[in-house]
């Protein structure tokens, strides 16, 4: 049999996008499929009300307290007579004033409960609730697309919840081991021949390889530090038959306690990390859109240890040249008593499967009548127009 | 042949050790464990303690005191260990490079030596199912060394609150773990204050925001969703606020900079009173009289043996020993022991060994890195000395050792672990491993003494083709066979 399995599923996928939406695949191969989508999933719910601080609502620094500002006198970013940015963003500001970023604040997925798993799995799966999908919203994009490029990637030694499915995804991370040699390597395709689970993951990581070595990066890159994670990203977004779609991680965002410095280190990693994808894309950054979203928002109120904790509507940032950036969208519910959603948090006014939505059908050119419900089974989800430049 | 024996050893255990007999009796060399486990044996018996790292990180306080004066102290909890992916560096402006470089040299070198003695122990261990269930336990109750404060303690849980209690009560574990240092630390518990208590009154009528004080409801949370109950499970955000209120006074002595409440010795637990919110609590509709720490001693006691948690237990033990979706007739039986016993965990790992779903081939657990660095060490007869190498072989497998994270620990399936990338990892690191057993081990009879019964004729020619006896080797840790358990 000299069919790969992984040429298989490949197939297997394509049949299965037809059977959905039956000109989905050709509509799509006609439009343009040289964009670029990146994903990054802040996991343990960012802060979204100091990443984009709502400055001009009467009851903000009296819900904020210590927080309302960044700390060490630094200054915020203003964007609109509302809205200021954390100064730690200083990449993704300029992204800003050059139209080319937006932020979407009260934001949120469908997810109303508080547990980080559970709403990751929402984030990720796409579905209305934690655990009713068992593939994630991304490899269902991917099977809606025409096949032919190389598959999606996770940047991350395993596959985040998200890319998984049938359509083939693969991984790649920098490595500070030794590099195994060829013979091994071709040795054990051998080893793998029969093994259902083990044969499609080896033929990824061999084409990875090959892919990243064809760059001259060489794959090795040492410790694998956000911003590396974000170049090479580009690297292989960049070359001209690479994926088209890329997964980044970053942890750490649950600030229960001295949240104020904890998170200007984190922001200012995911800014450099924004920052290097638009360095490495080149001139391919004017294709590219790049989605940063976390699980949900956290409490509008400061807590007792000086951090914040679970909570529902936050915020997200779309950038990259193809955004049509220079302004935050929000249908802003306001922070006064009454507007909270069950008395604590931001309440939640944009779906942001309506964000994914929007992006994805205009990234990939897919009539988004058609795509949403590939996407988001069982929903009826409106997407968010506008937020690419046309 | 019975695949028995290959499943005792690798499904149960750790893997076989090459230069140690092969066990007879499967059931039997696994009941044997309970009473041979020792909980503090001679590799862990110099590894820091928990009271040693808070001695160490008092210090770190006085130390950074001295640089910088008394303003930058409230935030070093709270600054992260390591750099990498997971921990970035915030780096406050006013403090100085070295003090902070110091620090974190000395609680990378007690992480070092708190995790090579973690491996060293389970390579050596002779009670590898007893040594299994403590890793499953850690992961269960998991702290992340990600923080200064947790870098050097998550460890310390491990040794000091988990394996002294494996044989006891899931209530007595319980426990011990939500006492330790390292938990309260890890979820903010140490500063959370009742704000009816007497402390919290105080801060109140000084209206200052700066120095406002009061709950962190992070522990209380995890104890329902991961701990006891599981998400899902039918608590309500009230219910966790109560337990969080219950809890409040739960300290340690010496990592506590407030001034405000009474002395205790570094590192040991401290029940603060005048931190702890007055009042009857309700939690699932029970009612808790207030008796100070009995109060939330009381409320975890009932968690302990509440059916939801015993289903919530007996679905990851199940997930962990059987498969990734367990079976539900061996969750309910499981979870009936829990519930009939108390919690008591001899009898649940009696009625594990018992289930003939534990016992089915083909193996179809996915190895972790940590479940398969180990079992590859073992199976080339290695003894590690401490040293920071595997302790980096676990982060470049992408399982570094205490540091899910987050609170939930890792993942148990097969999706989480078999990637790609993952795969080539391991490729590497077997390579390596085998490079060093010098060449002195063949691996066509080694493959069928770690794997007995299970090892397939096809995973035998390609092995018997090998260029070399250490390519042979890395082929045999990374066959089909040996990736599973």
């Amino acid at each position: 049999m000299d069919l790969t399995r992984r040429s298989l599923l490949g197939k297997a996928a394509l049949a299965g996008a037809f059977a959905l939406t039956p000109r989905l695949a050709f509509a799509a191969a006609a439009a343009a499929t040289d964009q670029r989508f990146v994903f990054i999933i802040l996991r343990g719910a960012m802060d979204g009300m100091s990443l984009v601080m709502p400055v001009g609502d009467p009851a903000y620094s009296r819900l904020r307290g210590a927080l309302a500002l960044p700390p060490g006198g630094a200054v915020p970013i203003p964007l609109d007579s509302t809205f200021a940015l954390h100064p730690a963003m200083a990449r993704t500001a300029a992204m800003y004033a050059a139209k080319e970023a937006l932020f979407i604040h009260a934001v949120a997925s469908p997810y109303r409960e508080r547990s980080h798993f559970d709403a990751q799995n929402v984030l990720e799966t796409g579905g209305t609730a934690a655990y009713a999908l068992k593939d994630g919203w991304l490899n269902r994009l991917v099977s809606a697309l025409p096949v032919g490029r190389e598959p999606p990637i996770a940047i991350a030694a395993t596959v985040p919840m998200v890319l998984r499915g049938t359509a083939p995804v693969t991984s790649y991370a920098p490595s500070a081991l030794p590099e195994a040699n060829d013979d091994l390597l071709h040795r054990i395709n051998g080893l793998y021949e029969h093994d259902p689970l083990l044969h499609p993951l080896w033929s990824e990581a061999m084409d990875a390889r090959t892919l990243a070595q064809s760059g001259g990066s060489g794959g090795g890159t040492g410790n694998a530090s956000p911003v590396a994670l974000g170049k090479l990203a580009a690297q292989f977004l960049s070359k001209p038959s690479g994926p088209r779609i890329a997964v980044i991680e970053l942890l750490g965002w649950d600030t229960h306690a001295q949240q104020s410095l904890r998170l200007t280190g984190q922001l200012r990693q995911l800014d450099a990390v924004i920052g290097a994808l638009k360095d490495g894309m080149g001139a391919d950054w004017s294709k590219t859109a790049v989605l940063a979203a976390t699980e949900f928002g956290r409490t509008a109120a400061i807590n007792g240890t000086g951090g914040t904790d679970h909570g529902t509507g936050g915020a997200a940032i779309l950038a990259g040249g193809a955004v049509a950036g220079g302004r935050v969208v929000a249908d802003w519910p306001g922070l006064g008593n009454g507007a909270l959603y069950e008395g604590r948090d931001l309440k939640p006014t944009t779906d942001l499967r309506s964000v994914m939505l929007g992006v994805g059908a205009a990234s990939f050119g897919v009539d988004p009548a058609r795509l949403g419900p590939a996407l988001f089974p069982g929903a009826r989800v409106t997407p968010l127009a506008g937020l690419l430049r046309t | 042949m019975s695949s028995d024996i290959a499943i005792a050893i690798n499904r149960f255990g750790l893997g076989q050790r090459r230069d140690e007999p092969v066990p007879s009796d499967a059931k039997r060399w696994l009941l044997d464990q309970f009473a041979a486990f020792e909980p503090r044996p001679a590799v862990l018996a110099s590894v820091p303690t928990s009271v040693a790292m808070a001695i160490q990180y008092r210090e770190s306080l006085l130390m950074i005191r001295d640089a910088l004066g008394a303003k930058a102290i409230p935030e070093l909890a709270n600054i992260p260990a390591m750099a990498g992916p997971a921990a970035a560096p915030p780096s406050p402006k006013a403090m100085q490079k070295d003090v902070q470089k110091e620090l974190r040299e000395g609680y990378r070198m007690s992480y070092i030596a708190l995790a090579s003695g973690r491996i060293a122990a389970a390579v050596a261990s002779p009670t590898p199912f007893a040594e299994r269930l403590t890793h499953f336990w850690a992961n269960h109750f998991a702290v992340s060394a990600d923080k200064m404060a947790t870098v050097g303690l998550a460890g310390t849980l491990e040794f000091e609150a988990i394996r002294p209690n494996l044989f006891g009560s899931f209530a007595d574990l319980l426990l011990a773990v939500e006492r330790h240092p390292a938990m309260l630390l890890y979820l903010d518990q140490s500063q959370s204050i009742g704000p009816g208590s007497a402390i919290g009154a105080r801060a109140a009528m000084r209206a200052d925001a700066k120095r406002k004080v009061g709950l962190n409801e992070n522990l209380a949370r995890e104890i329902m969703e991961l701990h006891t109950l599981g998400v899902g499970s039918g608590y309500t955000q009230g219910d966790v606020q109560e337990l969080a209120r219950g809890l409040t006074g739960w300290s340690v002595g010496g990592f506590v900079r407030r001034p405000t409440g009474i002395e205790a010795p570094d590192g040991a637990f401290v029940f603060q009173p005048d931190w702890h919110e007055p009042g009857v609590r309700t939690l699932l509709g029970a009612r808790y009289a207030n008796n100070g720490v009995g109060q939330g001693e009381a409320m975890l006691r009932t968690l302990a043996v509440h059916p939801a948690t015993a289903h919530h237990v007996a679905t990851k033990l199940a997930r962990h020993f059987v498969a990734d979706e367990p079976p539900p007739a061996l969750v309910a039986r499981l979870a009936a022991v829990h519930l009939r016993t108390g919690g008591n965990l001899t009898a649940l790992y009696r009625a594990l060994i018992d289930a003939p779903e534990a016992w089915a081939t083909p193996l179809t657990k996915f190895k972790t890195p940590w479940d398969w660095t180990i079992s590859s060490l073992r199976g080339l007869g290695m003894r590690t000395a401490p040293d920071a190498r595997s302790v980096g072989t676990l982060a470049a497998l992408g399982q570094p050792i205490w540091r899910p994270g987050s609170p939930a620990g890792w993942d148990d399936i097969a999706a989480s672990w078999a990637a790609p990338d993952a795969l080539l990892r391991r490729v590497e690191v077997a390579q390596r491993i085998a490079g060093a057993s010098g060449g002195a081990l063949d691996a066509r009879s080694l493959g069928p003494q770690l794997m007995p019964g299970v090892w397939s004729s096809t995973t035998a020619a390609a092995i018997a083709k090998a260029d070399s006896p250490a390519q042979g080797l890395a082929m045999l840790l990374v066959t089909p066979e040996f990736l599973r358990r």
